[in-house]
């Protein structure tokens, strides 16, 4: 059977994680309102400007119908703007987030964009280090029980995972690795 | 760790797709954009409008106002640097501006050559309107394109001229032979290398976001369907008569583009757009789109 990936297409790069994922095998929605939200396998928070992207969610009453399906168990995966979005806070002024991951977020946290980087990083369960492209990117400043850190960068979380929530603070999807796009097929396959 | 590399100043621009980019003068109108839903704010003197009204020569913003913006939103600050100026970038890049728009709507400062941006940390933005132009800049190191439009005017003609123009530019190339494509970078005066790579694979190989006279929630989703990533408004919010229903309504028109009833509902009550101008009423030397080359 054919898994159908729901892409939070609102705003940023989710055309690149629907293609990871069809390269993956999976078929793609993209999601822009919450009807669309049915019926999808998986879902997936892309990265982009976590401030547009709750700001829209919450507008067009999105954010309710994404926490019951995460909360349903629903495997789910965030990359940067992604993380910040399903996390339960921030360590700055307060924001839009679904509040699904037990985990506190702070935000471009290894600086502005001249300080934005690539790099070869571990992760728990892949066999060889990711290429990770971090752009003003957050890291976790606080996990609750529970979570998981899969990768850290000098010290500080950027891959968690929370039962059927998958986070990380870099972008698999613009470097053509689909090994979390293949891990979250995995999990909707447990199911 | 490597920074400042294609990857990460093109990836950026990657982030900000489906996204609205607000001009913005001071601490208050970035904290409008910032609360309306913008990806990021461009930070400048004056807006194109009333550059275009007072006249004189246009030039990168105080770092004061640059700083305060930065200090006041969490989310990207771009500023402008002129066309050529390399000075005023090293300025802005140490300002810590997460992008720089290399802008015709500022008074150039050299007629003949652009700025290096293989040389800077800090990713550059730059205007096009045709193909040539934009894969000029790219071989220069721009990292995102943007249509030049006719900023300040409220006018999407111009707009839509330089992203046909680029759209079917790229499709011609992409129909072409090898050998036939020496006479296409000939044609279109631009880095064989580019033009190559834009004929295999049919796309730019940066992001292409529509700038230069978009005034309406209607204009914005036009651009977004002619097939840009995302959207600069320039004039088109804060000259308009309410500037923060406007821009959010611009903000949404541009993630249900593909949505004509979403696009009636968001287009209702906004107040009077932004004042506008006629382009054949613009005389040669008022027409910001053709600085630069």
């Amino acid at each position: 059977m054919t898994v159908r990936v729901g892409v939070l297409a609102l705003q940023g790069d989710f055309r690149e994680h629907a293609a990871s994922f069809e390269r993956a095998g999976a078929e793609t929605v993209l999601v822009r309102t919450a009807g669309q939200l049915e019926g999808i396998d998986v879902l997936v928070i892309p990265g982009g400007e976590s401030t547009t992207i709750g700001k829209l969610a919450d507008r067009f009453g999105l954010l309710e119908p994404i926490r019951t399906v995460v909360a349903g168990g629903l495997p789910t995966l965030g990359t940067c703007a992604g993380m910040i979005f399903l996390a339960t806070g921030t360590t700055g002024p307060e924001q839009v987030q679904a509040g699904v991951l037990d985990v506190v977020v702070e935000r471009n946290a290894f600086g502005r964009q001249v300080d934005s980087f690539e790099a070869d990083l571990d992760v728990d369960g892949f066999d060889a280090p990711v290429h990770a492209v971090f752009i003003r990117a957050p890291w976790i400043a606080g996990v609750g029980p529970g979570v998981e850190v899969l990768a850290e960068v000098e010290g500080h979380p950027v891959v968690v995972r929370q039962g059927n929530v998958v986070a990380t603070s870099f972008h698999p999807e613009l470097t053509g690795d689909d090994r979390f796009s293949r891990l979250l097929l995995a999990m909707a396959g447990e199911r | 760790m490597d920074k400042g590399t294609d990857l990460v100043k093109r990836g950026l621009a990657e982030m900000l797709k489906g996204g609205v980019i607000m001009d913005v003068v001071n601490a208050e109108q970035a904290r409008i954009a910032e609360e309306a839903g913008a990806v990021a704010v461009m930070a400048l003197e004056r807006v194109p409008a009333d550059i275009r009204k007072d006249g004189g020569v246009a030039r990168m913003a105080d770092p004061t106002k640059v700083e305060e913006i930065i200090a006041t939103v969490s989310i990207p600050v771009m500023a402008k640097a002129r066309i050529g100026h390399f000075v005023e970038a090293q300025i802005l890049e140490s300002l810590g501006v997460d992008y720089i728009d290399e802008s015709e709507v500022l008074t150039p400062a050299d007629e003949e050559h652009h700025i290096d941006k293989w040389a800077f940390t800090t990713p550059f933005v730059c205007g096009a309107r045709d193909l040539g132009e934009a894969l000029r800049r790219i071989g220069e190191g721009a990292a995102m394109i943007r249509t030049k439009g006719e900023a300040g005017t409220g006018n999407v003609v111009e707009a839509v001229r330089h992203m046909r123009k680029i759209s079917g530019e790229i499709r011609r190339l992409h129909g072409l032979a090898p050998e036939e494509l020496m006479a296409a970078a000939r044609d279109l005066k631009a880095p064989f290398g580019l033009v190559r790579e834009v004929a295999g694979t049919g796309v730019l190989p940066v992001v292409n976001f529509a700038a230069g006279g978009i005034a309406t929630p209607a204009d914005a989703a036009l651009m977004m369907q002619l097939g840009c990533d995302g959207v600069f408004v320039g004039s088109g919010i804060f000259k308009s008569e309410d500037p923060g229903p406007r821009a959010k309504a611009i903000v949404e028109a541009v993630t249900y583009y593909q949505d004509p009833s979403m696009l009636a509902k968001v287009s209702r009550g906004l107040g009077e757009a932004m004042p506008s101008v006629e382009i054949d009423t613009l005389a040669p030397e008022e027409r910001l789109a053709r600085r630069g080359w």
